[in-house]
């Protein structure tokens, strides 16, 4: 059984103009958000990101954009606590 | 293969496989080996390589290894549970042999070694702080500035003379490979998601089938999570405990039977919120955790409102307080789940902990107000 989480929270973006279709985004998402068409990457499965930024951190022409961060209920409370964003990324 | 300075050691168990460590010596005198044993179980020897002497590891994990696991998955001992960040060899490897590279948390780094049975390759331990790969990687501690650094450090340049090195695909969140390319040479290759797939990438000529690279989160996967959670969850429950007793104490002047009858419903919304969350999370209505955790506390919470005596007052207090306690252990799971965003997390912790915290006071201040006699005889 496949599992999914919230639809429409992440903020992925993939700039297509900009893509070289080097697949390395396909390479290194976990879930599978990314496809190839017309030489190409595309959002095949935008809700099954969990915005770990693998993507972004190795796409060699920026084109994809994502606040990445770990989705964990004890780092929200943390940075929530002490203000301070405890577990993101970059 | 065999470089001009290549030596052998004469006595050493390795000697017919000195070709294929292709140029670096192989020494595994007894003494060094038994020392190595009293250390750490898990070296077998050492190979002098031009960047130094770098310890061999076994391949087949040992029962005090499967132990070790076992105990950091019920969290003792996990802040200490290291291993040394630098190079290692797994098998006889040689100048060719392919780099694959882990984090110096001891549960990671003995995944990887054992995915590498019966393969000769490198081993280059980052350090991570003891902490995982994918955790690590989140974090930036797995990532290119440590890998670069670590590259140079441990000379790799001098012990093999290819430029690829092969990091677990969820490394990729911490690391990025064109920069690594920029920064010292090397080539990045993400390798299969689980070391256990190691043998087959390596077979299939480097090549990740699509499972290979998907994480999946089954049931095995999950319920290894779960004690950990109890663990974590046992500090609130014992506040709780704490509290309860001390109310307990006011009315009945005396800590008895009572009160461990009156800490189960409580006890239960903490197996329930922590290993049976975990368990049926697939099968739980709903996408978000906090709305899985709320459904399978308000089971518990009216369930266990029926003993020993069903009341009006105790489906209340037990809905009220039950409920909220199940569903919070339940949205901490997010930490471990292997598919949740932190945008996502942001919103569930925003819209329930409010509608939560307000349940509980209402729950606990109706019970405080049973407990003398305040509510009459509901």
């Amino acid at each position: 059984m496949r599992l999914q989480y919230l639809k429409g929270v992440t903020d992925l973006t993939l700039d297509r103009d900009l893509c070289n279709g080097c697949r390395m985004c396909i390479n290194v998402c976990p879930h599978n958000v990314f496809g190839i068409e017309k030489k190409r990457a595309v959002l095949i499965d935008k809700d099954a990101c969990m915005a770990c930024g693998a993507c972004k951190l190795n796409c060699p022409v920026n084109a994809i954009n994502v606040s990445s961060g770990v989705g964990c209920a004890y780092a929200v409370y943390f940075s929530a606590l002490t203000r301070k964003p405890h577990f993101s990324v970059r | 293969m065999r470089e001009r300075s290549s030596r052998v050691v004469k006595n050493s168990p390795a000697v017919g496989s000195a070709s294929a460590a292709g140029g670096h010596t192989v020494a595994a005198s007894s003494r060094g080996r038994s020392a190595a044993r009293r250390s750490r179980g898990w070296i077998s020897g050492i190979i002098h390589t031009a960047a130094g002497d770098i310890p061999m590891v076994k391949t087949r994990l040992s029962f005090l290894d499967r132990w070790g696991a076992v105990k950091v998955r019920c969290g003792a001992g996990r802040a200490g549970y290291r291993v040394a960040p630098g190079l290692y060899a797994a098998g006889y490897p040689g100048r060719d042999a392919p780099v694959f590279v882990s984090a110096n948390y001891k549960l990671s780094f003995d995944k990887l070694r054992a995915g590498l049975n019966g393969l000769d390759a490198w081993i280059l331990v980052l350090d991570t702080k003891g902490i995982n790969v994918w955790c690590a990687a989140g974090k930036g501690a797995f990532g290119t500035d440590e890998l670069v650094a670590r590259l140079e450090a441990t000379q790799l340049k001098k012990v093999v003379r290819h430029k690829k090195i092969i990091l677990p695909q969820l490394g990729a969140i911490g690391v990025s490979a064109h920069a690594v390319r920029e920064a010292c040479g090397f080539r990045v290759a993400y390798g299969p998601v689980r070391a256990e797939d190691i043998k087959k990438y390596f077979a299939d000529g480097y090549k990740k089938s699509p499972a290979m690279r998907t994480i999946n989160f089954g049931l095995k996967d999950r319920m290894i999570l779960a004690p950990l959670e109890l663990v974590h969850a046992l500090p609130l429950a014992l506040i709780i405990l704490g509290i309860m007793a001390v109310l307990h104490l006011l009315r009945f002047h005396t800590l008895d039977v009572g009160l461990a009858l009156e800490y189960l419903p409580l006890a239960g919304a903490l197996v329930a919120g922590t290993l049976l969350f975990p368990a049926l999370l697939p099968y739980l209505p709903f996408r978000s955790f906090a709305l899985k955790g709320t459904l399978l506390g308000l089971v518990w919470a009216v369930g266990s409102s029926f003993f020993p005596a069903f009341t009006l007052f105790t489906l209340i207090a037990h809905v009220l307080l039950l409920t909220p306690l199940t569903a919070f252990f339940a949205l901490n799971f997010t930490g471990s789940s292997t598919f949740t965003s932190l945008a996502g997390v942001k919103v569930e912790v925003k819209t329930v902990i409010p509608l939560f915290a307000g349940s509980i006071i209402a729950g606990t201040a109706i019970m405080i107000l049973s407990y003398f006699g305040a509510l009459g005889g509901i």
